[in-house]
């Protein structure tokens, strides 16, 4: 189980290099944004802990906080990388339609 | 309705999930494709989501409690947000996910007594997310008191022992992280390596001017990134490791890019500060 984690945490890593090493310098930004959004999967490690039972007070409501958190970071990123994008296609749209 | 709790559905859901946030990355690498690819990428973590919570949960209430909360919160700050503010913005929300791995880590050490009876990689894994996590919570706190002007965006020093301290305690931290495997199960243990990892964020980012600031959130990102594969690692949650993974080597990457892009390294902005290479604040 272990290993194969690994051949998935090495191969991932691959595919996140590959996917950014051409982005034009415009967009880093807009990028940085969005792969901020899609870190926030970790919500999904404050539900599986939550979900499979946590005990005591505490733990709950570090759960809860880890889950918020998570899905601020989400729906707050996707959001914002949305209307960076949008502030972009004001400006870029006239230049595409001159070409 | 047993077919849905069955754990090969998950895992077909999540492999559809990352296919779609992959896809939606590769689309928000160019310009005409970008706003299509952000919310691709969001839909396939929606179906993360979904899928995590097909397995059956316990404590309903406190988890939707959780997700309702951070809505509540998130979607209204990304709205209002000015666009001159979006960079402390982004800050804050990078912080926040570090700061869910972080707690996250903490969690599963109180839950699992110091991991005395877990395999080693749990525990390396788990530590390292606390550590890291923390790290990315509390620099990205500060980097947002520095744009928001909260904090003097001039890069700010202990003066001459600023250098030696900040390194002293990484190395307490770090020495921290180690204890547990060696054998100490105390919960001060790790309460340490978050509160170190918390004083070496802070020192590390104060003395970073506020032109470099982008530059280190990206670099926090990535370490963010990081942190939710190692817990990724640690829960045995593939979804967690390839996104998480995904994030902390494109991130590496676009760090890099975008110093390159403003004539500065990495290295450099991070030791900027130290008086090293002057850093327009």
């Amino acid at each position: 189980m272990l290993l194969a984690n690994f051949a998935i945490l090495v191969l991932a890593g691959f595919v996140g290099y590959l996917v950014i090493s051409k982005v034009p310098n415009t967009l880093h930004t807009p990028l940085m944004s969005g792969t901020n959004a899609i870190h926030g999967i970790v919500l999904l490690g404050g539900l599986v802990v939550l979900g499979s039972g946590a005990d005591g007070v505490l733990n709950k409501v570090l759960l809860v906080t880890a889950i918020t958190f998570g899905m601020i970071n989400v729906v707050g990123g996707f959001l914002v990388t949305d209307r960076m994008l949008g502030m972009f296609k004001s400006k870029r749209d006239p230049a595409e339609r001159e070409r | 309705m047993n077919w849905l709790t069955e754990p090969s559905l998950q895992g077909s859901l999540y492999i559809l999930a990352f296919a779609l946030i992959i896809y939606g990355l590769m689309g928000m690498t160019g310009p005409r494709t970008a706003v299509r690819g952000n919310w691709i990428a969001a839909g396939g973590m929606g179906l993360a989501v979904v899928a995590t919570l097909l397995s059956g949960m316990a404590d309903a209430w406190l988890i939707v409690l959780g997700l309702v909360l951070g809505t509540v919160i998130g979607v209204p700050a990304a709205r209002k947000v000015k666009m001159t503010a979006m960079p402390q913005m982004v800050a804050l929300f990078n912080g926040v996910g570090g700061g869910a791995v972080a707690l996250i880590a903490w969690v599963e050490y109180r839950q699992y007594d110091g991991f005395a009876e877990q395999p080693l990689h749990v525990s390396l894994a788990t530590l390292f997310a606390a550590l890291v996590g923390s790290i990315s919570f509390w620099g990205s706190l500060v980097a947002f008191g520095k744009l928001q002007e909260i904090l003097a965006s001039r890069p700010l020093t202990l003066g001459l022992a600023h250098r030696p301290l900040t390194v002293l305690v990484f190395l307490a931290g770090l020495g921290c992280a180690v204890g547990n495997p060696l054998g100490i199960r105390s919960e001060l243990l790790i309460i340490g390596v978050l509160v170190f990892a918390a004083l070496f964020a802070v020192l590390m980012v104060l003395p970073i001017g506020g032109a470099d600031m982008p530059v280190v959130i990206s670099l926090l990102n990535a370490f963010t990134g990081l942190s939710a594969a190692a817990m990724g690692l640690a829960l045995d949650n593939t979804a967690l490791i390839v996104a998480g993974m995904i994030v902390g080597a494109s991130g590496s990457i676009l760090t890099n890019l975008m110093a390159k892009a403003m004539n500065r390294s990495v290295p450099a902005i991070v030791a900027g500060g130290f008086g090293g290479t002057a850093s327009a604040g």
